[in-house]
């Protein structure tokens, strides 16, 4: 990314800017991406002072005060056993970004690794290994990470495992497109001259190269993580009550919705805001990574 | 497509084949004898090898279309899902049309109005759109449309009108997503020379539009359809459980409460390979309707008959 210093009155250098820099530079001149970058700060900090935040302890019981329509002791109104929705919320906000967050890191790692490998070595390895992201795609994503979540129990742990294999897919898929377009570049054959290993190849020169579209497949897919992980736990699946998971909560506030619907709004609302907050994130830094996209 | 579906099944089996708990106990009920244990193990064939459950269960899936019997309930898993599969079908037949016919428009009408209200207005539900879980959405609009307006029926099975909520909760996204991606799709073409030569030539805005933008346009939005397919099978799921529709994804909610095996292993290998039919008829459209993918077609043929 060239960019020529005028500020430093017009000297002839031309400075190259990292681009961290320029990127972030764009990032902070598109609002919506700064809103969606500041309420998912907010979320983060929300779960990690989530014991000073809440007012309640998340599975204090208060057995004379259930089903209590919002009021100024509870703002967002009690469940049926009287524990507090808003510190639950609160608190629930640790299991979602958590989930969220490493589940994507871990697919992406993973997607990564392979894609680049297919891209990089092509023929045979390319072959097996897509053929092998074929068949995890010709099942629907959802029906997969609820198959492996069977198998593998409820728990923080599993479903975390169970979330990521359904995101290993489209990172590889995307890691292997960017590796085939820098396949040829005149710096792997630089860094094969010099005898660099292939795994040195791979790690430091293929990845770091073919990484934007990955990492703006990864922002938006941390939203669609939180909803899944979300759906796992409503339908009985995934971190299981009485842990203030937000779709276990939303599940355990269907039956009553007729008398008290504020047990499935404001889980409902937290999750939609998260992942607002992180596909606005995504948009904008995909548009500026991508500078001719938004012109 | 038999590969496909070979592999599909194979991939599950192999998932489910780690599946913690003896499925046998599960249906003796309480203190079976040893001998009953043994003797229902030698029934369902549990006793075999990895490689011959693998072998029979594949064989009956490609040669007799027969995906074995409930655990639980003993029923053949086949007739089940054939009986359910016409209302999942119905119900992501109905999500498709919403998507295509509402999410198009809305993407064309935004891209062509950019920055201006309709466009800002339509992004911006959109954006709500692909960030609400649907399964809340579904109970929102249960809330609001039977609970406080008494308008349309909450759950069951009756009439088109049990059929609106829960096409609306499971189409919503998709409709989103297809509006997002015809927009940034539309917003790339119209930018192109050809839309400018058009232009320089003096056509009407409106048959540039249709003529030339839109179908150049609408080639990668084909293919976010085959994606929103699987993203409806599988929206069933929930979607189903929650309004009482006794289709493929409840039973595969119900299959998982029971640990039946056979059932859950039955519905995600039946939904992938509706979704692989589906994809497969998507592709061949594509290379119907793009003419540089029909023109590849032909030119193989041609180098073909010339060897």
């Amino acid at each position: 990314m060239l960019n020529v210093a005028t500020a430093e009155g017009g000297t002839p250098k031309v400075k190259r800017q990292s681009e961290f820099v320029v990127v972030a530079r764009r990032l902070s001149q598109n609002s919506s991406a700064v809103v969606g970058f500041v309420v998912a700060a907010l979320l983060v900090l929300m779960a990690i002072f989530a014991p000073l935040i809440a007012p309640y302890p998340y599975a204090k019981q208060d057995l004379a005060h259930t089903r209590e329509a919002p009021s100024a002791q509870h703002i967002f109104g009690t469940d049926e056993l009287g524990r507090d929705v808003f510190s639950r919320i609160v608190w629930g906000s640790r299991f979602s970004l958590s989930i969220g967050f490493l589940a994507v890191l871990i697919a992406t790692a993973i997607g990564m690794l392979f894609g680049a490998m297919a891209g990089y070595f092509g023929r045979v390895v390319d072959d097996i290994i897509m053929r092998l992201m074929d068949l995890l795609q010709s099942i629907p994503g959802i029906l997969l990470v609820i198959t492996v979540s069977v198998v593998l129990g409820p728990g923080l742990f599993n479903t975390l495992l169970a979330l990521s294999i359904g995101g290993i897919p489209m990172s590889c898929r995307l890691t292997r497109a960017a590796v085939l377009g820098v396949r040829h570049e005149e710096y792997l054959e630089a860094a094969v001259s010099i005898n660099a290993s292939t795994p040195r190849i791979i790690l430091r020169h293929v990845i770091p190269n073919s990484f934007a579209p990955v990492l703006v497949s990864s922002t938006m897919m941390i939203g669609n993580v939180i909803m899944m992980a979300a759906m796992l736990s409503f339908i009985g699946l995934g971190v299981q009550p009485p842990a203030p998971e937000w779709g276990s909560m939303i599940a355990a506030g269907r039956s009553l919705i007729r008398t008290c619907p504020w047990m499935v709004t404001f889980p409902g609302i937290f999750i939609m805001l998260t992942v607002l907050a992180l596909n606005m994130f995504g948009d904008g830094l995909r548009d500026a990574l991508d500078p001719k996209l938004k012109k | 497509m038999i590969p496909v579906i070979v592999g599909v099944t194979i991939l599950v089996f192999t998932i489910l084949y780690f599946m913690p708990g003896d499925p046998v106990r599960l249906m003796l009920g309480a203190e079976p004898t040893p001998a009953q244990v043994a003797a229902k193990r030698q029934e369902l064939g549990l006793n075999d090898s990895y490689l011959v459950r693998l072998g029979r269960y594949v064989e009956g899936i490609v040669l007799h279309f027969d995906f074995g019997k409930s655990w639980i309930y003993n029923t053949p898993v086949t007739s089940e899902l054939l009986q359910r599969f016409p209302r999942t079908l119905t119900i992501a037949a109905i999500c498709m049309f919403l998507q295509i016919c509402v999410g198009t428009p809305l993407g064309i009408i935004a891209a062509v109005n950019r920055n201006g209200l309709g466009d800002r207005l339509s992004m911006f539900i959109a954006m709500f759109g692909i960030s609400m879980p649907n399964f809340w959405l579904a109970l929102m609009l249960i809330l609001f449309f039977s609970v406080k307006l008494h308008w349309l029926p909450p759950y069951g099975l009756g009439g088109l009108k049990y059929y609106i909520l829960p096409c609306v909760a499971n189409a919503f996204p998709g409709i989103a997503t297809q509006a997002r991606q015809t927009r940034s799709s539309m917003l790339e073409v119209i930018r192109s020379d050809y839309i400018t030569t058009a232009r320089a030539k003096g056509m009407s805005e409106s048959r540039i539009l249709l003529r030339h933008a839109l179908p150049n346009a609408l080639l990668p939005v084909i293919t976010i359809i085959g994606n929103g397919i699987g993203m409806m099978l599988g929206g069933t799921v929930v979607i189903e459980m929650i309004f009482a529709i006794p289709g493929i994804g409840w039973y595969l909610v119900g299959g998982i409460g029971n640990r039946d095996v056979n059932v859950v292993q039955g519905c995600v290998i039946f939904l992938a390979i509706a979704f692989t039919l589906i994809m497969l008829l998507v592709d061949l459209a594509y290379a119907f309707i793009d003419p540089r993918v029909k023109a590849q077609f032909a030119g193989q043929k041609r180098r073909k008959q010339r060897a």
